[in-house]
């Protein structure tokens, strides 16, 4: 069994990416697991054809505690027969009230209590944006997703994003045996995107495993909460999906990272003509000043 | 089956119990297990802990603490709610920290005490704790009937950002309780100052509540605040002293009769404290007087800066000089004079520290404490001549420090005293090896360095789990002076005769 983690900047198309390529894996005949850990619960929706999944800790609230839970009430399979995913969301509170990252802990600890890891090749852990606490950390800790691939694009917030969650990483790299198995770059058309992300896998030392282009066909298998695979398996985007996953699935090059700092990545950005050269005599001036 | 007890001459206690040769073997068979060193090394380690060389190190130990002198704000503000009529503390946050509370002060009073917690658990800690609190309402006026619960909260709920404002006014709306009904809170997190902070914090708001919009005629009444003083002997002690001088007084925080009741065959849950009416006007006081100044910083900000009121906060009246000052500044605030009974009193105490003082001047001292506590007996020992050498004060601060300083500056006794605010027991227990003293003063805590270091302590502060009832006499004023120096001097007499050769064992000391 292997499991795998995809983090990413909010917004980036990490679930969209994740459901894809577990869809393509799961054509493969491969017996999967996707573990959404965002308390918007939308991790496996294209999977599931549904708006949102029931959580685990919505199930648990209600119930009055996880103890009073059962595994089937948590873990559902999508219409699609052929495919055996298994999906399963961890929930967490309403904006504003309570703790997230608790929730997460909370929630994967009640799927390894209750056995829920077993008759498996792939566990996927799809995770909101940052590592913004210990709880986020949860799936990289040890014993959990040894993989991680972190989604991307050309856009420098994307980027900054990346190189903060190749520092999680690394903070876990030593004690849990964590690996970045690379950077999927979705792209978003971005001036030099492919070879800028390409440069930064490598200043990671990783390797962008590969460039998903854009399709509007996404947008179209979305909106009928599907996936690409499922909604136009005969298309291009299926099959960069299909490549992704092959890819995964062969990948030997599972790295520590090595983050480097922001005065290096504004320099990246700054050699890929991204960004201007910083003008210090222009800082905090206002557009009537200047 | 029934089991036939042995007969008492045969039942083994505790000291005896584990002598025995089965316990020893077991002992010895265990260190095979526990990675253990040879008797040797772990002994030139316990020298070597003892040296200077070591002590430089603990001293540069910056993030470790090892047996800190104080508690969380949590309990202290459970104490502030006990200091009023029919008022149950609520703690908002895990049931374990205020089973916590409850059983060290049930250890310090031998006094059950009545505090309720909202019980949170794994799914509260996600979600927030807003159901628990509605709930923790809900069953605490349906099963105690308080008149008003003081609300405050653990690590758990301030973690994740529970709005204790907002749950209390959804609880309301959701008829938890009636409308009107007393909810004082305070947000506590025990990560943050010392019990201390708590007390004070949710004093503060305990009076902001009762006090709102009762501001009226003024009473010309004294507001008395004695903070977290776990001697209940000093609340009737301070209110004998009032009554004396004839000055209308409220006791603000008063939890004597919560934590000494009397066994009479009826368990009151709430028994005595400041009643709720009086706490209430106490907004029209002439002035307030406070008697500890860090359990009390922000009560007293509320009271000069909100109330405009006179606030005047004094050094615990610890001894002849603290207590002259306190009967002096009750005198002027109230516009009475000093009765005779009282300089009586000051005149057995004087005449009490004479008879004393040639067994205690020049005596070296340790004091670890709260750091009101701590400035106001260095006061009563620069009075008998003793000697301050290590002053500890893990919840001191930079105004403990400057305090106790000033103090200890009033005497060429303090010449030789250096402050140690923010230092635990295990600083002291370095600070003791290497520069030895004659007696320890403090908790219960400190009884371990006692036995190590052979030096004997004198049981006095917070908490005191391991000797009876010296909580139920009072410390403050001349009468709390002489049980003091009844205990110090008997303390240190005790050791006299311990170590004495025969020739020295005088019959009279």
């Amino acid at each position: 069994m292997r499991q795998i983690a995809f983090y990413g900047k909010g917004g980036i198309g990490k679930s969209t990416t994740q459901q894809n390529t577990m869809a393509a894996l799961a054509e493969q005949g491969h017996r999967i697991m996707i573990v959404g850990c965002d308390p918007k619960a939308d991790s496996t929706r294209l999977i599931l054809h549904s708006k949102a999944q029931t959580s685990i800790l919505a199930l648990a609230a209600e119930a009055g505690s996880v103890e009073d839970l059962d595994l089937s009430d948590v873990l559902l399979e999508g219409p699609n027969k052929n495919w055996k995913i298994r999906c399963v969301e961890s929930g967490g509170p309403e904006p504003g009230v309570g703790c997230a990252g608790r929730g997460v802990i909370t929630s994967i600890g009640f799927l390894e209590e209750n056995g829920a890891y077993e008759d498996l090749d792939y566990v996927c852990y799809d995770v909101l944006g940052d590592v913004v606490c210990g709880g986020f950390a949860m799936p990289i800790r040890q014993g959990k997703a040894q993989e991680i691939y972190i989604v991307a694009s050309g856009e420098m917030m994307a980027m900054y994003a990346a190189n903060n969650i190749a520092k999680g990483i690394l903070k876990y790299a030593h004690s849990g045996g964590v690996r970045l198995g690379g950077i999927i770059c979705n792209s978003r058309n971005t001036d030099r995107e492919a070879e800028l992300v390409g440069e930064l896998a490598r200043r990671l030392n990783t390797q962008m495993i590969h460039f998903i282009p854009r399709d509007n066909v996404v947008q179209h298998a979305e909106l009928r909460r599907m996936t690409v695979i499922e909604y136009d398996p005969t298309s291009r985007q299926a099959d960069e999906y299909r490549e992704l996953a092959r890819k995964i699935h062969e990948n030997d090059r599972k790295t520590i990272p090595t983050p480097i700092t922001m005065d290096e990545l504004e320099q990246l950005l700054i050699d890929f003509g991204i960004m201007e050269v910083e003008d210090e005599s222009l800082v905090g001036q206002t557009a009537a000043a200047v | 089956m029934s089991i036939t007890p042995p007969p008492a001459s045969e039942v083994k206690d505790h000291n005896e119990l584990f002598e025995a040769p089965e316990y020893q073997a077991q002992f010895e068979r265990k260190r095979e297990f526990e990675a253990g060193c040879s008797s040797d090394e772990v002994e030139r380690i316990r020298q070597w802990t003892r040296s200077a060389e070591y002590r430089e190190k603990n001293f540069a130990r910056e993030a470790l603490t090892v047996n800190p002198a104080k508690a969380c704000q949590p309990l202290g503000a459970v104490l502030a709610g006990l200091g009023f009529a029919g008022t149950l503390p609520l703690v908002h946050g895990s049931q374990g920290c205020v089973a916590y509370f409850r059983s060290h002060f049930a250890r310090h009073f031998k006094e059950p005490v009545p505090t309720v917690s909202s019980s949170m658990t794994e799914d509260a800690a996600v979600f927030g704790g807003l159901n628990n609190m509605v709930e923790a309402l809900d069953n605490a006026t349906a099963l105690y009937r308080p008149d008003m619960i003081a609300i405050s909260t653990t690590c758990m709920a301030e973690v994740i950002g529970d709005d204790l404002h907002a749950f209390i006014e959804e609880a309301r709306q959701k008829g938890s309780v009636p409308p009107g009904y007393l909810l004082p809170f305070a947000h506590t997190p025990s990560f943050v100052g010392s019990h201390l902070t708590g007390y004070d914090n949710m004093l503060r708001a305990i009076l902001e509540h009762l006090a709102k919009d009762r501001r009226g005629r003024p009473t010309g009444r004294i507001n008395l605040v004695p903070g977290f003083d776990t001697n209940v002997g000093d609340h009737r002690e301070l209110g004998r002293l009032l009554n004396l001088m004839g000055v209308d007084h409220v006791i603000l925080g008063d939890h004597s009769a919560a934590l000494d009741s009397p066994a009479d065959g009826e368990y009151q849950l709430y028994p005595g404290g400041t009643p709720l009416g009086e706490a209430a006007e106490a907004i029209n006081a002439r002035a307030t007087v406070f008697l500890q100044e860090t359990a009390t910083r922000r009560t007293s900000e509320l009271v000069r800066d909100v109330w405009g009121q006179e606030a005047v906060t004094l050094t615990p009246p610890i001894g002849v000089n603290n207590t002259d000052r306190f009967v002096a500044e009750v005198a002027r605030l109230a516009g009475v004079t000093v009765p005779r009974e009282i300089t009586l009193e000051r005149g057995r105490l004087i005449d009490a520290l004479t008879d004393s003082h040639a067994y205690l001047h020049g005596r070296r001292v340790a004091i670890a404490g709260d750091p009101d506590l701590v400035v106001g007996l260095l006061g009563f020992l620069l009075e008998l001549g003793m000697e301050p050498v290590h002053v500890v004060s893990t919840n001191g601060d930079a105004s403990f420090r400057e305090r106790a300083e000033a103090v200890l500056a009033t005497s060429p006794f303090g010449a030789g005293a250096t402050v140690w605010p923010g230092k635990d027991l295990w600083h002291l227990r370095s600070l003791v090896f290497t520069e030895p003293v004659d007696l320890l003063i403090g908790n219960s805590y400190l009884k371990y360095l006692s036995r190590e270091a052979q030096v004997p302590l004198w049981r006095v502060g917070f908490p005191i789990f391991d000797r009876h009832h010296l909580h139920r006499f009072p410390i403050l004023g001349y009468t709390g002076a002489l049980h003091l120096l009844t205990q110090l001097v008997n303390t240190v007499l005790e050791e006299l005769d311990r170590t004495a050769p025969d020739h020295s064992f005088d019959i009279v000391r």
